[in-house]
């Protein structure tokens, strides 16, 4: 862990360094003093319990769509369908879970399973093709991404809405997971969930025979197949579990917050999802660390918004990225 | 019947002109995905210049430039610190969806939606978006398949090593490939807010992705990319006229039809769609 910061030290400080110029640069061309643009950001983000929360609750789901993402990077594979999978299984646990009479301690793992599956399920699509077809996956989760979109929005409109609303129904107060006392701010055990599969996830893939097999394909094909590694059954695998991470996303909103399912609740938590990877190396632990830093910037802009744009932080998170990778090509000495 | 011709080809006009664009990129080996973001900054770029100067036709000269402008971010990136071109095309869509709500509040001081402009004025009731992408489909055509041009972007495209032994710039070639994209692109996103008199966030709405996968059922080749376009152009149209007669198709059926038959033709199931060679594969000039 150590010897990886300060591998990747050089390049996360140029690119931090120079986003930072560009917002204080920024700042300053719109009349306004950075001082108390950061006094504010101090004060109503870092050092507040509620702005903290709600900081460490976009995370939360960026945790999630960022390993799912990582996880298939990891192994060669260009999943841009986080989005997609992220509604298949949030959608599934949201009309599934409100029917399953179980007490608590059983209905938890239980909607926690069926995202996973929805979300494996939207993966097994392009896993197949990719496998089978030998179709390329950044268009197949493209298309699937569209397609989850429009399918939720209709299965909600058509037959699953709550009359008067655009939500489907609640789920049972079993299902509830426990709000993290922070005001009234919306950071709940989700949290936890998702720091606890960035280790599970690190394991699998460093230390099991499988995870390593996972790795090969991504790294060389050609020499895990001579090795003996069944690599269409591989890829096909590789897919699933990533939609299966990707699909747990929703339950942050849906079992820690608002415990129903709407359409658009998370949009564009799937892409960002991908940056977040990106941001981490596909590092499973960087994963936590590069999704703080976006639910920084999203939130960083709703907090000063009195004095500047919040827009101005939309900027700088698609700055961020680009400035990022560039620094990683230029700057990121060897993997 | 006339006025859903009509409807269907106003409703085409920016998917013919992305697709085109994505053609141009794609055939010289660089993957587009920044369309999306492209078409924004040429809708935003257009209003702007229009609403500044009270001409639109420098709004549609602004709009190809800043399409141009979005698609040299992508080019830099991608070709010159050879950055997966996925990631930098997906680094422009969010950095352009910022910028273009940064202006819209720091402009007109609202979230949605800007000040109202002027459209273009129709040649003999045609309107001229329509009459230039006629002519910019038959262009396009003629240029990939019958010029030194063509020829040299489609060899970067299908094997870049052997079209550097033969002398032609790589990367400059890519390079052009991308930037015609951008202003192709660039012109569709004018297309779109002008037509609307306004610019309203989010306006690109998907079809810089609807694009790609036209591109994708035809075939990488101008005319069969033009012509899914005008098909999943047709098919939104239809949709608005089916539901105007109250013949209610869900409309996110019709929503679904590009991404499905995309689906269908990468799987081989209609025809085998395959991209040139080199597609995505960045490239490094060795005298560079």
């Amino acid at each position: 862990m150590m010897k990886a910061l300060a591998r990747e030290g050089r390049w996360i400080a140029i690119s931090l360094g120079i986003t930072f110029a560009v917002l204080v640069l920024s700042i300053l061309a719109l009349r306004q003093n950075p001082l108390t643009v950061f006094g504010l950001l101090a004060e109503r983000l870092l050092l507040k319990p509620y702005g903290l929360g709600q900081m460490l609750y976009k995370a939360t789901t960026l945790i999630f769509t960022g390993l799912g993402c990582a996880l298939a990077f990891r192994c060669g594979l260009f999943n841009i369908g986080a989005e997609g999978q992220l509604y298949a299984g949030a959608f599934l646990m949201a009309v599934v879970a409100p029917h399953l009479p179980l007490p608590m301690i059983l209905l938890i793992p239980a909607c926690l399973a069926i995202a996973a599956l929805g979300g494996g399920l939207w993966g097994l699509v392009p896993g197949w093709l990719k496998a089978k077809r030998g179709a390329h996956e950044v268009i197949t989760t493209m298309m699937m991404n569209f397609i989850a979109l429009a399918l939720t929005n209709y299965l909600i409109s058509a037959h699953f809405h709550e009359p008067e609303t655009i939500h489907t129904a609640e789920l049972p107060v079993a299902a509830y997971l426990p709000q993290l006392p922070m005001e009234s701010s919306a950071v709940n055990a989700s949290l936890f969930v998702a720091i606890a599969l960035a280790f599970a996830v690190h394991y699998f893939l460093w230390s099991t025979p499988l995870g390593f097999e996972l790795r090969a394909v991504g790294s060389n094909p050609t020499a895990a197949k001579t090795s003996g590694v069944p690599v269409d059954m591989r890829i096909f695998l590789i897919l699933v579990l990533s939609g299966c991470l990707s699909g747990l996303a929703g339950i942050n909103f849906i079992l820690g917050y608002k415990h129903y399912f709407e359409q658009g609740f998370a949009s564009g938590a799937g892409f960002m999802g991908i940056a977040v990877a990106l941001v981490a190396k596909n590092y499973p632990i960087g994963v936590i660390f590069s999704a703080l830093l976006f639910a920084f910037l999203s939130q960083a802009g709703l907090t000063v918004q009195s004095v500047i744009p919040r827009e101005l932080f939309e900027i700088l998170q698609g700055l961020v990225i680009l400035v990022v990778v560039i620094c990683q090509n230029k700057y990121g000495g060897a993997e | 019947m006339i006025t859903f011709l009509l409807q269907g080809l106003r409703i085409s006009g920016p998917y013919v002109l992305a697709a085109l664009a994505g053609v141009f990129s794609e055939t010289g080996g660089v993957v587009n995905i920044a369309l999306e973001g492209i078409l924004l900054n040429g809708a935003l770029a257009a209003v702007l210049a229009a609403y500044w100067t009270g001409s639109p036709w420098l709004g549609v000269l602004a709009g190809v430039l800043a399409g141009v402008a979005a698609a040299g971010i992508h080019a830099f990136a991608a070709l010159r610190y050879k950055v997966d071109q996925v990631i930098s095309g997906l680094a422009v869509n969010f950095l352009v969806a910022g910028l273009s709500r940064f202006l819209l509040k720091l402009v007109f001081n609202s979230t949605s939606n800007s000040a109202r402009v002027e459209g273009l004025a129709p040649w003999a009731g045609v309107d001229p978006f329509l009459v230039l992408t006629v002519l910019i489909v038959i262009a396009s055509h003629w240029t990939i398949k019958r010029t030194v041009f063509g020829l040299r972007l489609r060899a970067v495209g299908e094997h870049p090593r052997a079209a550097e032994t033969l002398g032609i710039k790589v990367l400059r070639m890519r390079l052009w490939g991308v930037l015609i994209s951008g202003a192709l692109a660039g012109l569709g996103g004018a297309w779109l807010s002008l037509d609307q008199h306004q610019f309203t966030d989010a306006m690109s709405g998907g079809r810089g992705y609807i694009a790609l996968a036209a591109v994708i059922i035809g075939k990488w080749t101008p005319l069969g990319a033009a012509a899914a376009a005008l098909f999943f152009g047709f098919a939104e149209a239809s949709q608005i006229i089916l539901q105007t007669y109250g013949l209610r198709v869900p409309t996110q059926f019709v929503q679904m039809i590009p991404y499905a038959l995309t689906l269908a033709a990468v799987a081989g199931l209609i025809g085998r769609s395959r991209p040139p060679a080199a597609d995505g594969i960045p490239y490094s000039d060795e005298q560079d």
